[in-house]
């Protein structure tokens, strides 16, 4: 099945949008791709979108505290939204909601973070 | 009725999909929720994961088994490699423990499997490998026939 990321930049925030299935195989290509995009645009915050994420595990959690961290960096915030449940009782459990704001859906997220979109 | 599988494959991450669809496939039989489904595919996701990175260290020219026993509604999974074994079983466990911080592990791996399985048992000696061995019963009667 794979992943497939889109990328989008809004004012200084990164949106990603994920689709398929985030494991170890797909988290290095992403990992990757994802600092390329916030290497080349000058964001501040990040909104990551994983609506079409139909399973993940504990090396999706790894590449997002990564990006975490350099959001973190940037003054910046990271913010989730469009979480399934599956992916909500992952986040639960590694206690990623501590440090990462959810949002119910993207333009809300976006709003939160003072982009009228 | 006992039933039983096993499939043994490359130490490359592309198997990780393979392996998990593979066992969620087997475990059809007993009619799992969709959770149940879930969680043992996270599960088989998470050792798999681990035999490659950890075990054989990323090195492509090893195997990895997977056994599988269903009987009733208990679910039995082994998970074995024969690479480089865990030092320090305790420690591995712990949540965030991760002997390799610099590929962006997260160390929620052995965690998410204990919460996701009724029992987990590590076995694991230096330079022979590690059997992490599973078992989870599977909720009774979900469609209700009268």
């Amino acid at each position: 099945m794979g992943l497939s990321a889109l990328f989008d930049v809004k004012e200084d925030v990164l949106i990603v949008r994920l689709s398929g299935e985030l494991d170890h195989h797909e988290s290095e290509a992403l990992r990757n791709e994802w600092k390329e995009k916030m290497y080349r645009n000058p964001v501040k915050n990040v909104v990551l979108n994983l609506e079409a994420v139909s399973f993940m595990d504990s090396s999706g959690l790894g590449v997002i505290l990564g990006r975490y961290k350099e959001v973190l960096q940037l003054g910046g915030e990271l913010v989730v939204c469009s979480v399934s449940p599956p992916v909500n009782r992952l986040f639960e459990m590694s206690g990623l909601f501590k440090i990462v704001r959810l949002e119910e859906n993207e333009h809300y997220a976006l709003v939160t973070l003072g982009v009228a979109s | 009725m006992k039933n039983e599988m096993s499939v043994e494959f490359s130490s490359v991450s592309e198997n990780e999909s393979f392996a998990r669809v593979t066992v969620a496939a087997f475990v059809t039989q007993l009619d799992p929720t969709m959770d149940e489904l879930t969680e043992i595919k996270t599960v088989v996701s998470e050792a798999v994961t681990n035999a490659i990175i950890h075990g054989y260290n990323n090195e492509p020219n090893h195997r990895v088994t997977i056994k599988c026993t269903i009987q009733d509604e208990d679910f039995e999974l082994t998970i074995k490699d024969t690479g480089i074994g865990i030092g320090n079983v305790e420690e591995a466990r712990q949540p965030l423990y991760t002997s390799k911080p610099e590929l962006e592990r997260s160390g929620m791996g052995f965690t998410i499997i204990e919460n996701f399985m009724d029992s987990v048992n590590v076995i694991s000696s230096p330079n022979a490998g590690t059997t992490v061995h599973m078992t989870k019963q599977l909720t009774k009667n979900k469609t209700v026939c009268k």
